[in-house]
């Protein structure tokens, strides 16, 4: 049987959740954090359903210092899933030892107790007034809990693209997300 | 100009842009819907003009219209509006009016899966309009290759007086990576020149290299266009000694310039006996199947067609000579594969086929390495 272990600078992110939370646009903030501001190569792809808002939605990011070909996911180096139908399409595909980020009021992830629980959606409503903030919240709990790209990056890239206006509200959120990591990290 | 994360649509309207397309035309649809929004947003600002028509059939009119009127042009589509295009693209064929028609893959038939991926269109992009006729297809596997085959249509579209069909699907058209174009103002392609006066000038005559030069309407050059077999100044006619070296002209044309026009990567390493032939968003896969391999101490020749009609017939017969066995991953139920196998005959050819719109993975590939 042959494995994928060949190639070992590859890191795989996936962002899943329904269409309108924000996942595919994290994505994209991803990458360009990983890319543009950290000088690393970085591929962005995405699946979503036809409808605008609601079904499935979901962004992969693969990230290395050289040439990345097959372009998608294959096996998560870290996942995060902001909705039932996410976790359960997708936590099988997580890498032994990898991460998975769930949002703690929409997920039931009793089927996997390594899963890392945070009430995402609702510290977005807490921090900023706005759940569509969660996609900025789930940024930061990644980047601290994996350092896939360094907190300087992920800040420019989220303020690059944030709306004029919504900067402050925007960079509040990523460091809520920081923060939310690093208390999780000290319990464990 | 800045290192960019880019979407591979947003690649081709700008490699567009940058060939000298100055009108568009076009129906939105899934997934090639950037495409349109793009050159909608940036064409006027080149002093280009932007049309959303009715439908695809009028789009692919409209776009022969515009060169007609001097106008490098371009259509985007995915399946179902290809599908509705096919009876211009022969239009354009047997008129000689260079073009560019982009196809953004999705899952069919028929309506099939917008979202989702496919390479089903490969078998049309050659034969989807009826009759025998010329046509170029050209397929990146990059965003950044994205671009510069946008550019390379264009160029080969004028310098053969052909529609081109840019074949791409879509991973590749979605697909967001960081990219630094070029200088558009680099960037330089074919013009024709035409030589004779205007009343000496026939717009369909036989010439050397098999391509007549093109003069727009309304510079004082008389011809005329149809879709009826015509003569050298473009009169239908049904006389076996105008229609036969016309025939063979058009027919022949793309071959005699076959070695500028196939674009392809050989890999190849001394002694491999096994070989990977892709095209598109599975030449990704196969690429980082043959790393995994090679990494293993394999030996394996990688060959990737960016140029898929006219069929690249000396370079896959000659790997077909090198090696026991070529695999060909594509998204549709073997269609480039019916290719490989009529040039170097069925037993060598091995197929990877996934018409589900998921992405053939590098771990399918490797078990046919295996077998």
């Amino acid at each position: 049987m042959t494995t994928l272990q060949g190639l070992p600078d590859r890191t795989e992110i996936r962002l899943a959740g329904e269409g309108g939370q924000g996942m595919i646009l994290a994505g994209i903030i991803l990458a360009e954090a990983a890319s543009i501001y950290d000088g690393k190569n970085a591929v962005q792809t995405q699946s979503y359903g036809p409808e605008a808002r609601g079904g499935a939605s979901k962004s992969e990011v693969v990230i290395s210092q050289g040439e990345i070909d097959h372009p998608e996911v294959l096996k998560a180096d870290a996942l995060i899933a902001l909705s039932q139908e996410a976790y359960k399409k997708f936590s099988q595909d997580v890498k032994p030892g990898g991460l998975l980020i769930v949002d703690a009021d929409k997920v039931d992830a009793s089927a996997t107790p390594q899963a890392i629980r945070l009430p995402i959606t609702r510290m977005a409503f807490e921090t900023t007034g706005k759940i569509i903030t969660a996609n900025t919240i789930a940024l930061g709990v990644l980047v601290a809990l994996t350092n896939v790209v360094s907190r300087d990056a992920i800040e420019k890239a989220v303020l690059a693209r944030a709306p004029k206006g919504t900067e402050e509200m925007n960079r509040a959120a990523l460091k809520a997300g920081f923060e939310a990591a690093e208390k999780e990290t000290s319990r464990s | 100009m800045t290192i960019r994360l880019m979407q591979g649509n947003e690649a081709i309207a700008l490699g567009a842009i940058a060939a000298g397309c100055r009108f568009y035309a076009g129906y939105p649809i899934t997934p090639s819907t950037e495409v349109a929004e793009v050159m909608a947003r940036e064409l006027p600002k080149y002093g280009g003009k932007f049309i959303q028509m009715e439908d695809e059939i009028a789009s692919m009119a409209a776009i022969i219209g515009g060169r007609v009127g001097g106008l490098k042009s371009m259509t985007a589509t995915s399946g179902p509006g290809f599908s509705l295009m096919q009876e211009n693209i022969g239009y354009a064929a047997i008129t000689e009016i260079p073009c560019v028609v982009v196809d953004v893959q999705r899952l069919g038939p028929s309506t099939g899966q917008p979202t989702a991926a496919s390479q089903g269109d490969v078998m049309q992009a050659r034969w989807g309009t009826h009759g025998d006729h010329p046509i170029i297809a050209l397929a990146p596997i990059s965003v950044r290759q994205a671009f510069d085959l946008t550019v390379k249509a264009f160029d080969f579209s004028e310098r053969y007086r052909t529609p081109v069909i840019l074949l791409t699907d879509e991973i590749i058209g979605h697909m967001r990576e960081p990219v630094e174009l070029p200088d558009f103002s680099t960037i330089k392609i074919y013009e024709h020149k035409v030589e004779e006066k205007p009343e000496e000038y026939k717009a369909f005559r036989n010439t050397e290299d098999g391509v007549p030069p093109l003069v727009p309407f309304g510079e004082g050059y008389r011809y005329h266009i149809t879709g009826l077999l015509h003569d050298e100044v473009g009169f239908p006619t049904q006389r076996l000694d105008e229609i036969d070296p016309w025939l063979e002209r058009v027919n022949g044309k793309l071959e005699k310039h076959i070695d500028e026009i196939t674009l392809v990567e050989e890999d190849y390493q001394d002694g491999a006996r096994v070989a990977v032939l892709s095209y598109g968003c599975s030449a990704r896969t196969a690429r980082h199947a043959v790393k995994v391999a090679r990494a293993q101490g394999k030996k394996v020749n990688l060959l990737t067609l960016l140029t898929i009609w006219p069929f690249p017939e000396k370079q896959v017969e000659a790997l077909g000579e090198k090696v026991d066995k070529i695999i060909v991953p594509e998204m549709n139920l073997g269609q480039l594969a019916y290719e490989v196998e009529r040039v170097v005959g069925r037993k060598k050819v091995v197929r990877v086929t996934r018409a589900n719109g998921e992405m053939v993975t590098p771990q399918m590939v490797l078990e046919k390495m295996e077998d």
